[in-house]
């Protein structure tokens, strides 16, 4: 198991994947926009989107887990 | 005349406007969004407006609002400082219709220079060098490796409508274009609502170099010499300085000469930059003119003496500009480092609550800031919380007195680039002028030791 983490603080912009997905490692998750920056989140390992922590349009702190992939 | 200006911006910039108001006895109307009900420029005006929600197109970018503003607090004229509308030909356009004056040249000018193909267009029939590159813009992957092969890789892949290094990427070989195009032309449609593309030759070892221009409405146009803006990063400036340390007198004087004949032959009119590249053999070639005023304004007027600012306010007063070329004197080196709310080694966005807050303070050095004390840097706008600027006599002064203004520069809560500008500013390349646009790219490794360091 291990969470996909936010690399810094701002809005999440979009989700680009669904829980049950298979993903591969560097895939990206999410895409997280912050002070007229967008910043693709990807998953470092390849497996299935156990759980998605976040909905778009939430306002993520840096470290907070976007997603659990197992 | 002008005797009220509404200014169109939030953060340094606005209250930057506002000060130049202030001696020429104009009064001043801030606009301002639910996200900076508490900063200083909304302080600081003579009257401040709520216009929405923090979001840019609820309030910054909401043309009808801030017009309505404008009426009702019955200014004169509106300064869009840069960014959000300064480069809007249908604010310009609106603000006309309502018998408001746009501080800036004419909406038609902005159209034409905003524009990336046909900006190249104007400038190469005006005779200035151009980068070899696409003729028309590109629509499709398929056009772009066609293209791509005529011009010779590494390429420069741009957005037609792009800004702020916002869908543009180096692309070396047909197999990362296709990629490349897809991605920038997604991005470009969602940011500028035109995904249309195009590209250029890159050039290798080339350095920013910009030349300040001021037109006024009796046919007149000067240069204000150069600024070398070579240090960047996801290419947006972090470090400029003024003069370059690049360019020779001879070069110096006809790339200004350029510029001039270039503004002339399109008419231009109030304060604009001309942006070139300048290759190692000091061949210059037109990247693209900024229709505004610039974020990086202060270290021209640090070295001429003259404030931009409120020359651009004379100019939209229709008087005639008050100094000739000729008397356009280059004296010291000015640096500026923009203090970005980021982290240092990653340049990932950091908002968030400043703490504490202090700038450094002296005789050479001037800060351009948003903040002057404990404040809130929010994720919605652009994470330039200040700029440091400092003069010397010479460039060895002004980087002496740029590191040490960076030392005592007091930002606490969140995270800066100081330590990347502190980094920048003791490298042995930096200090020896070697600042091509590739410069923290190249010296990666070498400015993150020092930051681990430093933190």
């Amino acid at each position: 198991m291990k969470e996909v983490k936010a690399v810094m603080a701002g809005n999440m912009w979009k989700i680009v994947v669904a829980e049950g997905d298979t993903v591969e490692a560097g895939q990206d998750v999410a895409i997280l926009e912050s002070m007229k920056m967008e910043i693709p989140i990807a998953t470092e390992q390849a497996g299935t989107i156990k759980e998605l922590k976040v909905n778009e349009g939430d306002f993520i702190n840096e470290g907070d887990v976007i997603a659990i992939v197992e | 005349m002008i005797q009220k200006i509404l200014i169109a911006n939030r953060g340094e910039i606005a209250l930057r406007i506002m000060r130049a108001c202030r001696p020429l006895s104009i009064k001043t109307v801030a606009v301002y969004s639910e996200a900076d009900q508490e900063a200083d420029f909304v302080n600081y005006a003579d009257e401040s407006y709520l216009i929405g929600t923090p979001p840019v197109n609820q309030s910054y970018l909401d043309t009808d609002k801030i017009i309505e503003v404008a009426k009702k607090a019955g200014v004169d004229a509106i300064h869009p400082g840069y960014g959000f509308l300064s480069e809007s030909k249908l604010f310009a356009n609106l603000c006309e219709a309502n018998d408001i004056i746009f501080i800036g040249p004419s909406a038609d000018l902005i159209e034409q220079m905003g524009d990336k193909v046909s900006s190249r267009k104007l400038m190469e029939e005006a005779g200035v060098p151009i980068i070899p590159g696409s003729k028309d813009v590109i629509l499709t992957a398929e056009d772009a490796i066609i293209e791509a092969k005529a011009i010779g890789y590494p390429v420069m892949l741009k957005a037609s409508a792009g800004g702020g290094g916002i869908g543009m990427q180096i692309v070396s070989d047909p197999d990362n274009l296709k990629e490349a195009f897809i991605n920038n032309s997604k991005r470009a449609e969602q940011f500028f609502g035109d995904g249309s593309m195009f590209m250029e030759k890159l050039l290798v070892n080339s350095r920013h170099i910009e030349v300040q221009l001021l037109g006024d409405h009796h046919g007149n146009v000067i240069h204000l010499y150069e600024r070398e803006c070579s240090i960047q990063r996801r290419n947006q400036k972090v470090i400029e300085e003024a003069p370059s340390t690049f360019i020779s007198e001879k070069t110096r004087e006809l790339m200004g000469k350029t510029a001039v004949k270039a503004a002339k032959s399109i008419g231009y009119t109030n304060a604009g930059t001309i942006e070139f590249l300048v290759d190692e053999n000091e061949n210059f070639y037109f990247l693209e003119m900024n229709t505004r005023v610039q974020v990086e304004h202060g270290i021209t007027e640090e070295v001429t003496h003259i404030d931009i600012v409120k020359e651009q306010i004379k100019i939209a007063n229709n008087q005639k500009l008050s100094i000739s070329q000729s008397e356009v004197n280059l004296s010291g080196h000015a640096i500026e480092g923009r203090i970005y709310a980021e982290d240092p080694v990653t340049s990932f966005p950091s908002p968030g609550q400043v703490t504490h807050y202090r700038e450094p303070v002296g005789k050479h050095i001037r800060v351009e800031s948003a903040i002057s004390g404990p404040s809130a840097i929010t994720h919605f706008y652009d994470p330039m919380i200040s700029k440091l600027i400092v003069k010397g006599s010479d460039r060895n002064e002004a980087i002496k007195l740029f590191q040490d203004a960076l030392e005592s520069y007091e930002l606490k809560g969140i995270k800066t680039n100081i330590p990347m500008l502190k980094a920048i500013a003791q490298s042995e390349e930096f200090i020896n002028g070697k600042t091509t646009t590739d410069f923290i790219e190249k010296n990666k490794t070498k400015l993150h030791e020092i930051i681990q360091e430093e933190l």
